[in-house]
């Protein structure tokens, strides 16, 4: 069996990524300054092409491992609450998205 | 088996909890989903600890399976029903194996833990006592699981289905993009596969398509011959698992079995083809 599976890390993300030869986009959902833990970021390709989605974790936060390219990251949170971020990600590069919902 | 047979909304589960002949499960891959809080009533099945062999690759063996739902406090006349995170992969990679292992009345929660979050419903941290009971499974459904010799032979035969994402698929990446890069020893596909994402078949809050709108998806869009047989693979068959339930438990398709093995198997295997780029 494989290390991690194919899931979310164990009680969301909370340490910022070390990016190595990875595209990493990582950020924090807030409302009023205090962290969203119930809700989800979905990482988007061209034409809202879905290319993966974590849930929040307690602190908030979310982190992809992503290809180098143009991104959109979407959140959904209870009280059908959407917001959109666009994201450019990189080899190497740790790109910081936090999201004030 | 058509959608009302399998598949229930949170109205439904909601009118349930409680109520003894239902047990509610949640099956996660992030396996403290659950210790957060959950459907009250429900009890917890970790995907790996739990359905997972400890020391081969491989799953939970019969009289595994049998001792795990025996102390979980379910029997055999159960109406399982079974919810998780991420749109449902690991509890539809769980409802492959009951129905794997004989058990009849098993439901999904269309839209999972998402939905149910996003609604949100009632959440709670107790955790229930079942008592014991003497849990008989069958001898696994060999009609449903699919084997590397049994791909292999598939290739330009049958449907193969390849559920991971497009750069997974054109060999791009080796894993989903919420994780390190990892795993199989070569990137690609299976020669002939069709790429259809499981994301394709749910829609955002995580419920499934319609029926008419998955016909469309795998048959007019995908070009899938519904009169052969499928086998459906990703990358370590929890995502095939979710299509596996479209096509055989939603759309009723006959024949269609999931490739647990996947790409980390695959894509590990010495001398077997492998295809790059789009689907030719």
């Amino acid at each position: 069996m494989t290390a991690d599976g194919c899931g979310a890390p164990a009680g969301g993300v909370t340490a910022s990524a070390a990016a190595g030869s990875q595209a990493v986009v990582e950020g924090k959902v807030t409302r009023e300054g205090a962290a969203v833990s119930t809700g989800y970021a979905r990482l988007l390709g061209t034409g809202d092409e879905f290319v993966a989605e974590v849930p929040l974790g307690s602190d908030g936060g979310f982190r992809f491992f992503a290809a180098p390219g143009s991104w959109t990251l979407r959140v959904l949170a209870p009280g059908g609450v959407r917001a959109e971020r666009s994201v450019e990600a990189g080899y190497g590069q740790v790109t910081k998205v936090d999201v004030a919902i | 088996m058509s959608r009302s047979d399998v598949l229930v909304d949170a109205d439904w589960a909601e009118a349930r909890i409680g109520d003894p002949p239902v047990v509610i499960v949640e099956v996660d891959e992030d396996t403290s989903a659950y210790d957060k809080g959950h459907i009250p009533g429900a009890v917890k099945i970790d995907w790996k600890k739990d359905l997972q062999d400890p020391v081969r690759r491989d799953f939970v063996d019969q009289t595994g399976f049998e001792a795990l739902l025996s102390e979980r406090g379910i029997s055999n006349d159960d109406t399982v029903l079974l919810y998780g995170g991420n749109n449902n992969w690991f509890a539809a990679y769980a409802y492959w194996y009951f129905r794997l292992y004989g058990h009849d009345r098993v439901l999904l929660l269309d839209g999972g833990r998402k939905k149910w979050e996003l609604d949100s419903r009632e959440l709670s941290t107790d955790v229930p006592s079942r008592p014991k009971t003497s849990y008989t499974a069958t001898e696994q459904d060999r009609s449903l699981r699919a084997l590397r010799d049994e791909v292999l032979d598939a290739i330009g035969k049958r449907n193969l289905v390849d559920v991971r994402s497009p750069d997974e698929f054109t060999g791009r990446l080796l894993a989903p993009a919420h994780l390190p890069q990892e795993q199989a020893q070569r990137a690609g596909h299976i020669p002939t596969a069709r790429n259809v994402p499981w994301s394709k078949a749910a829609n955002e809050d995580g419920t499934f398509r319609s029926d008419d709108e998955l016909r469309q998806l795998y048959q007019d869009d995908a070009g899938l011959d519904f009169g052969k047989d499928t086998i459906a693979y990703c990358r370590i068959g929890e995502r095939s698992a979710h299509t596996w339930f479209v096509l055989h438990e939603l759309l009723g398709l006959a024949n269609v079995k999931n490739y647990d093995g996947s790409w980390t198997e695959y894509g590990s295997l010495v001398g077997v083809p492998i295809e790059l780029g789009e689907a030719r």
